[in-house]
């Protein structure tokens, strides 16, 4: 019989207080792994593929207030502005106030989106026809899916913010990795409905030449407006993005303290574990000296059994939180979940490390005590 | 007859080491959900705390906000007169017009820059608020372009001490004084006289919003009524209370992600307290059959197997409160969702967070002691006494 072995069927042998040791493991990691996931998401991972050269120009108090139409002249003289499009949103509800059938419907310019978009990719015959019916609309391949819709089809929209119900035919289905789920329709066909929306837009999407300019270019636009009726705050979409997060207060913080407490308690429970498996033991300790083993490596069977335990609940535990993650990006219940979150391997890798490193931690302390036992006092010890 | 509750408490005391643990463990569930419940207690008395049951808010019809309202100032002397409205201190109606903006501040740590609520009001406005109490300096004069800050804003914003000045609208405003406003929604903002605030940001001739005092409670549903009903205004009354209410609706996000993260981590500290009192069963195979033999009952076992770990939980949810109570009353901040604006708020540790704590430990032990202790119940007698 191998070491590996040895120690792999002494971690199950009470199955019954491994298998919960496991489970009490494996729920701590799942939050762990979503934690370190959404961190992901939103600290580090750099958006859809062409975002790094998009900025957005907003109110510099809120998005809620709108921006000046002529401002997007203005804009584009700035050097380095390739192309800009005015942007407002019109809401997220669709037939019935529940959040299942909940999506974002923006108004745009279709002539000139493509040029900030151009990795929402739409078969050139559907682009135009969107583009010549003022009526018409674009929508995300997997929303279609969700509803049946079909090129032809006319939907009907309403508006929280404004007081019109719309009608829209789809002319256009776009694809983009990861999916944005969203309806898009003219800017004009909404200003047609609603007079004091003439001349106003909720933002500008600029599309910058290279990545590079994406702070020079947003510095000068802001200084244009320095002095103009309403200032203006522009960034990038990541940026962008990542301001409704921290309207929600130091998200930073919290995160971190929810995983610290999250180690903790592994290191907790894994530890009382291993204490109460190696003093069950101490016998077999004795004997495993009489015949020969020596202090380092009965030491190393118990670090590696408290290794083995909390790796299993670990893997469990990530394997957990990718169904949950993949589920709650699919599932329409949870809006607010980027749909680009996953739990890729590095994250993966890095809850392993973690739930290796604190078995380690947690064993060696009772595997310490359980190697320095007195051989005949460990043969007399009574169980 | 019942087992006595001095056994468990004795077994734990035996068994230290596994005890603390499993009682920290639990502790640190509970300190976790204390800690969002905490926040969210703030955010309600942030809210809740800020309404006066007499005070109508009266707002332009439709408009669900005082930024996004506005009406002609001309309506004023009719809502003046209604019938129903306190007398202030000179003897006239007590009513205040008042002017709310957005501005941008930077924070004084340098992490990046706010929304604060600037709100000119009309002299009444203090009279108003009695629940804003000054605790340095003076009150803004009428006709000076001076402001009124809260405590919150001093201590967050560079600039915002007595006698310093700041820049906003068309020019400087000088800070005359600092007030108190016990954590309520009012804590987030700064204050000024209305018709200098209106001329700075061009909005003369009229009011984003009017205060209007009742006399008593009773009153003032009577008054919201009047000025929502009246065709004439076309205005909408609504109580102060339930304005804001409304606005607790901010803090919706951190409850959602609180519970999620909250039942995770219990289901996780359930299954290690099973794990602890199945050790204990284990452990105590032969004293439970002579507890049997003796004449104690199967439901008198597990009545006291469940006991032990409910107590194990108590133990760790005091552990808990008294881990999470230094950060009771620290100040944190959320976007409001209907005043684009910061408010400020702080961990609120109140009876009902530390009711709820406990009776969330208190699952969880009986969650995790349930199993092990109808192990211990149907325990062989004479099998038990053999091992």
């Amino acid at each position: 019989m191998t070491l590996g072995s040895f120690v792999v069927r002494n971690t199950f042998r009470n199955k019954r207080r491994s298998l919960l040791t496991m489970l009490s493991i494996s729920f701590s990691l799942l939050l762990l792994t979503l934690m370190m996931s959404i961190w992901r998401t939103f600290y580090i991972d750099q958006g859809p593929p062409d975002s790094v050269k998009r900025i957005i120009t907003r109110d510099r108090v809120s998005l809620a207030f709108f921006l000046p139409a002529y401002y997007r002249d203005k804009i584009r003289a700035v050097p380095g502005v390739i192309a800009v499009v005015p942007m407002t949103y019109f809401g997220n509800v669709y037939k019935d106030d529940r959040s299942t059938n909940s999506f974002a419907q923006v108004v745009t310019d279709p002539d000139e989106y493509p040029k900030v978009a151009a990795d929402k990719i739409v078969p050139p015959d559907q682009l135009l026809a969107w583009q010549r019916d003022r009526t018409g609309a674009m929508v995300d391949v997997e929303l279609a899916k969700k509803f049946g819709w079909k090129i032809g089809d006319r939907l009907t929209l309403q508006s929280p913010y404004f007081p019109v119900h719309p009608e829209v035919t789809i002319r256009a289905i776009y694809t983009i990795d990861p999916p944005v789920r969203s309806l898009i329709f003219n800017t004009k066909y909404l200003e047609e409905s609603v007079d004091w929306f003439k001349g106003q837009t909720g933002w500008y999407l600029t599309e910058v030449a290279s990545p590079r300019d994406v702070a020079p270019v947003s510095k000068a636009i802001d200084e244009i407006f320095r002095n103009a009726p309403q200032r203006t705050k522009t960034e990038s979409q990541q940026a962008f993005q990542l301001s409704f997060v921290s309207s929600l207060g130091n998200v930073k913080a919290f995160i971190l303290c929810i995983c610290g407490a999250v180690v903790f308690a592994i290191l907790l429970v894994s530890g009382n574990t291993m204490a109460m498996s190696i003093r069950a033991r101490t016998r077999e300790v004795a004997v495993l000296k009489t015949l020969g083993f020596t202090r380092p490596r009965v030491l190393s069977m118990f670090v590696g059994e408290a290794i083995a335990l909390s790796l299993a609940g670990g893997a469990l535990g990530v394997l957990g939180a990718t169904l949950l993650i993949r589920w709650l990006t699919h599932s329409p219940v949870a809006i607010g979940i980027p749909a680009g979150m996953r739990v890729t391997v590095p994250t993966m890798l890095a809850s392993l490390v973690v739930a290796a490193t604190v078995g380690f931690i947690s064993g060696c302390l009772p595997a310490y005590n359980a190697s320095r036992t007195n051989i005949v006092e460990g043969l007399r010890h009574i169980g | 007859m019942a087992i006595p509750i001095s056994y468990n408490v004795r077994n734990l005391k035996l068994r230290k080491g596994l005890t603390v643990m499993t009682a920290l463990g639990i502790a640190l569930t509970v300190t976790t959900a204390i800690f969002l419940m905490a926040l969210l207690a703030g955010l309600q008395k942030a809210f809740v705390s800020s309404g006066n049951s007499q005070n109508v808010l009266v707002l332009r019809k439709g408009s669900e906000a005082e930024l996004s309202g506005g009406f002609d100032a001309a309506l004023f002397p009719t809502l003046k007169v209604l019938p129903g409205i306190a007398k202030d201190s000179h003897g006239d109606p007590m009513v205040s017009g008042e002017w709310v903006v957005v501005i941008v501040l930077p924070r004084k740590d340098g992490t990046g820059e706010v929304n604060v609520t600037v709100r000119g009001m009309m002299p009444d406005g203090l009279e108003l608020r009695p629940s804003a109490k000054l605790i340095e300096g003076r009150w803004f004069q009428t006709g000076q372009r001076e402001v009124v800050v809260s405590k919150s804003i001093r201590s967050r914003f560079s600039r915002a001490n007595i006698g310093d000045t700041m820049e906003f609208g068309k020019g400087s405003w000088k800070v005359v004084g600092v007030f108190d406003a016990g954590g309520s929604a009012y804590e987030s903002e700064i204050w000024c006289d209305v018709n200098q605030m209106a001329s700075d940001f061009d909005r003369q001739g009229g009011y984003s919003s009017a205060y209007l005092r009742a006399t008593d409670p009773i009153a003032a549903d009577a008054l919201k009524n009047r000025v929502s009903d009246d065709q004439r205004l076309k205005l909408e009354g609504v109580l102060e209370t339930d304005y804001y209410a409304k606005q607790t609706s901010s803090g919706a996000p951190i409850k959602y992600i609180g519970i999620v993260v909250a039942i995770i981590m219990a289901i996780g500290s359930s299954f290690a307290a099973m794990n602890t009192m199945y050790a204990a069963v284990a452990y105590r195979g032969r004293e439970i059959a002579t507890l049997r033999v003796l004449g104690f009952s199967r439901p008198a076992i597990l009545t006291s197997f469940v006991f032990e770990s409910l107590l194990l939980a108590m133990l760790g949810a005091l552990a808990g409160i008294l881990l999470m109570l230094p950060f009771n009353g620290m100040q944190t901040g959320t976007s409001n969702a209907v005043t684009f604006s910061e408010v400020v708020f702080s961990l609120q540790i109140t009876w009902a967070v530390a009711m709820y704590a406990i009776i969330f430990a208190l699952a969880m032990g009986l969650f995790g002691g349930l199993f092990p202790a109808w192990h211990a119940a149907r325990q062989n007698i004479l099998t038990a006494l053999r091992g």
